[in-house]
């Protein structure tokens, strides 16, 4: 069984999101998405200042099985993006939750996060699958 | 239910991540397939490939049926134990199989052929045997594992004690020797040292976990497939199957032409095809960031091909392929990965050989 955190929200394409004040949303995949991927070996990330829609296409994660695109949960502008995965993609595999974030995003409408889905209906969407 | 071979609950034990492999349940990998690729290129690494098929060959018609049967001549095998990589091919010298033919005598060979096309093997085997005077015994009860790497010498001597060891003991590639219950062979799919080593179902077990309790390093099929590519070595189903011959395989070395009198099954398609000119397979190598993948097409000079197998190498930290092109490619392609068109070198396909990089 999956590690699902209770304090985090999430998108149906497997990306997690956490609060961090201010309107800043940190953007990663879940535990459940790494294990599907197995070791990451690459992954591109989204410039900082990029303006991104709920929905879009911003980052790649590509393990050693497959290339997959990362979803942004919510719209705004992207403010920081975790560097160190450039020489350490493994991290996301290690530390999904934690060191292994990928970007981090300035909500546009931070009450748009109300609207993903929470832990209970993430394992929902898990055990469809 | 899927088959399982006997160490499945060993593998569970060990943390396996099972999948579905051509009806076998078997591992994926134990954690980090990254981690076990390594292991075989530092060190050792253990893989259950009790879904391969055994099949004992015996009988006085032993050699010239499979001197029929396959594209390798078993006639260039005359010391016992001593093995061959073949192709066994259909009258259109489409590869049926791949397979290592293993030499006791000239009445009796053991043959290795890959799981998933047991039946249609075991279908075309019996059905060539036909006036031959031979007996064919698949051997279900017996399971396998590879042992490889460059310390895997080291470890099969602490499992198996001075004693037994002597007698596989400075063995060159490709021999086998039964020891007790062991039949022990120096091949395997990994490009590095190591041994196969095929055992009654039972002993298994015990066999896995003295390795695994002097430090070999379990692996599954994600690390199995990394390797064998690196090695340049096929995939029978990828990167060939009954629609594709040898020579468009990479396995024409493969191919015994002489004696020209030898009547092998392929052989007179094979003789027209390279003739008249046909496809090849090749390695390519991509430093850029991404990764080739099978079924990805591929532009040359010429023409366009199609990527069999592709992966990330974890030894050379970049990505490579294997591609089935047309002869006039020249030493760069264009490859589509994700909508953009991407220049790769185009090399043998053999990437890394006993730890090392054979890339120039």
């Amino acid at each position: 069984m999956s590690n699902i955190p209770k304090e985090l929200k999430y998108a149906s394409t497997h990306e997690w999101v956490r609060n961090e004040g201010d309107g800043i949303f940190t953007v990663g995949i879940t535990e459940h998405a790494q294990d599907l991927l197995g070791d990451m070996v690459f992954v591109e990330l989204p410039e900082v200042g990029d303006a991104v829609a709920a929905g879009d296409d911003v980052a790649v994660c590509e393990s050693v099985k497959a290339a997959s695109d990362i979803y942004a949960p919510i719209a705004g502008e992207i403010v920081e993006v975790n560097e160190e995965l450039e020489d350490a993609p493994e991290t996301v595999n290690n530390d999904p939750f934690g060191d292994g974030w990928l970007f981090k995003i300035k909500a546009e409408d931070p009450s748009e996060v109300e609207g993903l889905l929470d832990a209970e209906g993430y394992q929902a969407v898990i055990d469809e699958d | 239910m899927a088959n399982r071979t006997p160490l499945y609950d060993a593998h569970v034990k060990a943390g396996a991540k099972m999948v579905d492999f051509h009806g076998w349940d078997m591992p994926l990998n134990y954690g980090s397939q990254i981690e076990e690729h390594n292991a075989v290129r530092n060190d050792s690494g253990v893989f259950d490939v009790s879904h391969m098929t055994i099949v004992d060959v015996s009988g006085i018609d032993a050699k010239p049926f499979l001197r029929h049967l396959l594209a390798n001549d078993v006639a260039k095998l005359s010391i016992p134990g001593k093995a061959l990589y073949s192709g066994m091919l259909n009258e259109q010298g489409g590869v049926i199989d791949d397979l290592i033919a293993y030499f006791f005598s000239d009445e009796s060979y053991r043959l290795v052929v890959n799981s998933a096309t047991r039946e249609q093997d075991m279908a075309w085997i019996n059905k060539a045997a036909g006036s031959f005077k031979v007996t064919i015994t698949e051997q279900p009860t017996l399971g396998m594992l590879a042992l490889q790497g460059p310390k895997a010498e080291e470890k099969l001597k602490l499992v198996l004690g001075d004693e037994a060891f002597a007698a596989v003991d400075g063995m060159k590639p490709f021999m086998s020797q039964q020891v007790g219950d062991y039949f022990i062979a120096t091949t395997g799919y990994t490009g590095e040292k190591g041994y196969e080593i095929a055992v009654p179902g039972d002993k298994l077990e015990p066999l896995w976990d003295a390795l695994l309790n002097v430090g070999v390093q379990p692996c599954g099929l994600g690390a199995r497939d990394t390797l064998r590519l690196e090695a340049g070595m096929n995939l029978y189903g990828q990167d060939m199957d009954e629609s594709v011959t040898p020579l468009e395989a990479n396995m024409g070395w493969s191919v015994a032409f002489e004696p020209a009198d030898r009547q092998f099954i392929g052989r007179e398609a094979l003789e027209q095809q390279k003739a008249a000119g046909h496809a090849k397979l090749v390695g390519l190598v991509m430093k850029d960031k991404g990764v080739l993948r099978h079924g990805q097409k591929v532009i040359v000079e010429g023409g366009e091909g199609v990527i069999t197998s592709g992966t990330f190498s974890p030894t050379l930290g970049f990505s490579i392929a294997m591609a089935r092109v047309p002869a006039t490619v020249g030493d760069t392609a264009e490859v589509e990965i994700r909508k953009k068109l991407v220049t790769v070198s185009v090399v043998k396909p053999s990437f890394v050989r006993n730890g090392k990089s054979v890339l120039a």
